[in-house]
């Protein structure tokens, strides 16, 4: 057995020990420790991307018993491709925000905050790998946890209302899953997924034990839709990303929703297959809260003054792109869905960083009236700003736009109806999502002559800057090479179910 | 200024222009705007004015008008508090709150009798032809767990054998619950030592320490050993006869509890402070990954762990389960009194 197939379980156990350390370091120790970890976390699943490319997918043993006795995890290019990416988020996230984490939080609580970073990493990490519905459901809780303290660490009283709503909105979710993984194993007697699988193939042909099995599909996609943000279940999406410190922000948009539409993914393919869960129309219904939220998403941003709170309701908006890629039931779609999951968390936690420097030249408010000319006050900040509006509109050259590319690809090969639905939510959702974004950026390039004088001896902090350059980087390389990783998904989505 | 219209202010394409500008004015600033210009009105009237009688009746005029202004100003502001303060109950708001609770019952009782429905249709609980009770997966557990782990309870050779991966992340979710809950609710002095009067108030409130009931300590002074040594002794026979880590450290946090509340927090500091409790879930938790990481590794490498399995039902057998229910039950005790601390006096 070569070494590399052993990285997934180094990788994950790692970052465990790591959160379990950070718990008692001091702050600076601390994020030099997280921060090394999450570098070297992407480095193992880059090696394991390629191995999985290259000798293609295998399953790992946990423990000296084989599946489904004991624990199992699989591991193949789609999974290696998205563990890659949010190795790398999370690095550049944590990497942009860090001068602020410190001003945020309390001193002597700052090595919590890695230590919940760490654990989120290997929650998500879990979440990808894991082939093991109890398993899955066993990080669902670590991430859920770690996603509450990341919101209120920041100890204000918006957090802690955010928090609470979160926790709240979270726990029904989480308890929905749980109903469903119960009477899943109650009908099928397993919870390892290929398991699962084959029993529920055979209920499918002999029609035995129907209604229950519809209705665990949708428990569980309604619980992993709460926890994901979906249209109607997002109220407690924009405090939570609009006042907690800004690497939260960035990682709870773009990683801890996407960990839960990767495993809405498994549970599709992998746990029901996807031909029965055509059959129970689940993807229409998906489709359709998908099309209101891409569109309800963003008039209700158009309406906001926040900058904070603007991105967060685009937010709901994307996440609704996602469930309509899903919902298109064309594999095209969900290859979009995916490819979208990566761009959305690209041009997302740019964006929530880059505000953040808008801000700090702003006086530190957050309202567009206050924010005029920040562009000029805090150039790369004001660039990387744009960069990530206008990937979010759908530019060319960005990630947004491929996203948007491979959506409206999908669309046509859907299903007549489907297809003029989907073709003219994305048109009117993407003029909406221009009224709004271009008008923060014209917003930040209006010259406001007094404040950028009081500006003049401010200095970006270092590593945000790196941080930011890195993310132009990322946004413009899906944007541009997205033929790579639609290859690779595609790949990926091929041995997944 | 040179404003062709004197609803210019208002007109769509001044508002979207202001929206595109990100200045659009709540509503209150509007007030405020249309106030300065009734001031400017004032003035000009002012000026128009030249003889002394007209000056005079002029000033009349524009006294009255200001205290009709004035008056009209104060109603307003008067109904505005009124409307906030009855905007609960008036009727829009009353009707909404109305449907909104008879569509929540609606939503609810249908979702109770779907779920009802599935439930009768589920296998029948506890009979033996259920899948869940017939399949490879329980058959082997029971027929062969005993001799494949060395435990002679098949809960724990499962828990912490067969599926040790989950109680791995089961025992971090613990530990990170304990976390979040001290970054909440622990009482942090200042960069210089100094608390705000504050969060002084709030630790004063905390600190107050339980009464020294006799009765309490009396019979804590019995009872505490034997609950801690019978917790010890359900961890250490965890893989023999029911219980484990979970449990047993439940017990041995329960007692932990009751010794605080009886001799209170000076007696307790002794020998249980925040570093004790960080260091036992640190080497808990890190023994935990450490050894499982191992097992992990050689079972999926198809070695052999090296580590002796030994006769079922002795206390030293089973190979890592004994080790590993005695960190779980660490860790599990460490938890609860940490939640008992943290939320009596905001700190351990």
């Amino acid at each position: 057995m070569n070494i590399i197939q052993n990285f997934p379980l180094f990788n994950i156990v790692m970052c465990l020990m790591g959160g379990v350390i950070c718990s008692v370091l001091k702050a600076k120790p601390a994020k030099c420790l997280s921060m090394g970890l999450i570098a070297l976390a992407g480095v193992m699943n880059g090696c394991v991307l390629w191995y999985a490319a290259k000798y293609g997918q295998y399953t790992y043993m946990m423990g000296h018993f084989p599946a489904p006795w004991g624990n199992e995890i699989r591991v193949g290019v789609l999974e290696a491709v998205l563990a890659l990416f949010f190795c790398i988020i999370m690095f550049l996230s944590v990497l942009g925000g860090e001068h602020y984490i410190t001003i945020d939080i309390e001193e002597s609580k700052t090595n919590l905050y890695f230590t919940m970073v760490n654990l989120m990493l290997t929650s998500l990490l879990a979440l990808i790998y894991t082939n093991d519905l109890f398993t899955a459901y066993v990080f669902v809780e670590i991430n859920t946890i770690a996603a509450g303290a990341l919101i209120m660490i920041r100890s204000n009283g918006h957090t802690l209302v955010a928090a609470t709503k979160y926790m709240i909105m979270s726990l029904v979710g989480s308890g929905l899953l749980l109903i469903g993984i119960t009477m899943l194993y109650d009908v099928s007697g397993h919870l390892l997924m290929v398991n699962i699988h084959e029993q529920i193939s055979v209920y499918a042909r002999t029609g035995e034990y129907a209604f229950p099995l519809t209705v665990t599909i949708g428990l569980m996609s309604v619980g992993l839709a709460i926890k994901s943000a979906l249209f109607p279940f997002h109220s407690w999406l924009p405090d939570a990303y609009g006042y907690s410190t800004p690497s939260s922000a960035a990682i709870l948009s773009s990683l801890v929703s996407k960990g839960y539409i990767f495993l809405l993914f498994k549970i599709f393919y992998r746990v029901f297959g996807f031909d029965f869960v055509l059959d129970h129309k689940v993807t229409n219904i998906l489709f359709v809260f998908g099309v209101v939220g891409m569109i309800a998403g963003s008039v209700m941003a158009i309406y906001q003054h926040d900058v904070r709170r603007l991105i967060a309701f685009s937010s709901v908006a994307q996440i609704g792109y996602i469930y309509m890629g899903i919902g298109l039931a064309v594999p095209m779609g969900t290859v979009a869905a995916v490819f979208h999951i990566m761009s959305h968390a690209a041009s997302k936690s740019m964006l929530f960083i880059a505000a953040k420097g808008l801000s700090d030249v702003s006086g530190d408010s957050k309202d567009f009236s206050d924010l005029k000319g920040a562009g000029f006050r805090n150039k790369l900040a004001g660039i990387a700003f744009s960069v990530g509006a206008f990937s979010m509109v759908g530019i060319p050259l960005l990630a947004g736009f491929t996203s948007k590319v491979y959506f409206a690809e999908a669309a046509l090969l859907a299903s007549n109806r489907k297809m003029a639905v989907a073709m003219v939510a994305l048109a009117i959702s993407t003029i909406l999502n221009a009224v709004y974004f271009i008008r923060a950026v014209i917003t930040i390039y209006t010259p406001n002559p007094k404040r950028e004088l009081a500006a003049k001896d401010y200095r970006l902090p270092r590593t945000m800057a790196v941080a930011l350059v890195l993310f132009i980087i990322l946004n413009v390389f899906l944007g541009t090479w997205s033929n790579l990783i639609e290859d690779a998904i595609e790949m990926g989505l091929k041995t997944f179910s | 200024m040179s404003k062709i219209r004197e609803d210019y202010e208002n007109t769509r394409w001044r508002r979207f222009e202001r929206f595109v500008n990100g200045e659009e004015m709540p509503e209150e600033k509007r007030l405020e705007l249309t106030q300065a210009k009734e001031g400017d009105k004032e003035e000009q009237l002012a000026e128009i004015t030249t003889t002394q009688s007209l000056r005079r009746k002029r000033k009349e005029e524009r006294e009255s008008f200001r205290r009709y202004w004035r008056e009209q100003q104060e109603k307003e502001i008067k109904e505005a508090l009124k409307q906030r303060a009855d905007w609960p109950n008036t009727g829009g708001v009353r009707v909404f709150r109305c449907v909104y609770r008879f569509v929540a019952l609606l939503i609810c009782a249908a979702i109770i009798i779907v779920l009802l429905e599935t439930v009768a249709e589920l296998p029948r609980f506890g009979s033996a032809g259920t899948p869940a009770n017939s399949n490879e997966v329980a058959e082997r557990y029971i027929e062969r767990g005993q001799e494949e782990t060395g435990a002679v309870n098949i809960v724990t050779g499962m828990i912490l054998d067969y599926r040790a991966f989950d109680t791995l992340g089961e025992s971090h979710v613990l530990f990170i619950a304990a976390c979040t809950v001290l970054i909440l609710l622990r009482i942090d002095h200042g960069k210089d030592g100094k608390t705000t009067s504050a969060q002084l108030a709030e630790e004063d409130d905390r600190k107050f320490e339980p009464k020294n009931d006799r009765i309490l300590q009396k019979v804590a002074f019995f009872l505490v050993p034997c609950i801690i040594l019978f917790g010890i002794y359900v961890i250490l026979n965890g893989h023999i006869s029911p219980g484990g880590g979970f449990s047993g450290g439940a017990i041995i946090g329960a007692g932990l509890i009751l010794y605080l509340n009886a001799f209170g927090f000076k007696k307790t500091e002794r020998f249980f402070t925040y570093k004790t409790f960080s260091t036992i879930s640190l080497c808990a938790l890190l023994f935990y990954s450490v050894a499982k990481c191992y097992s992990f590794f050689c079972g999926a490498n198809h070695l052999s762990s090296g580590i002796p399995l030994g006769t079922a039902g002795d206390i030293i057998s089973s190979g890592l389960i004994l080790p590993l229910n005695i960190c779980v039950g660490c860790v599990v005790a460490c938890t609860m009194y940490a939640f008992y601390a943290i939320f009596r006096k905001g700190g351990i």
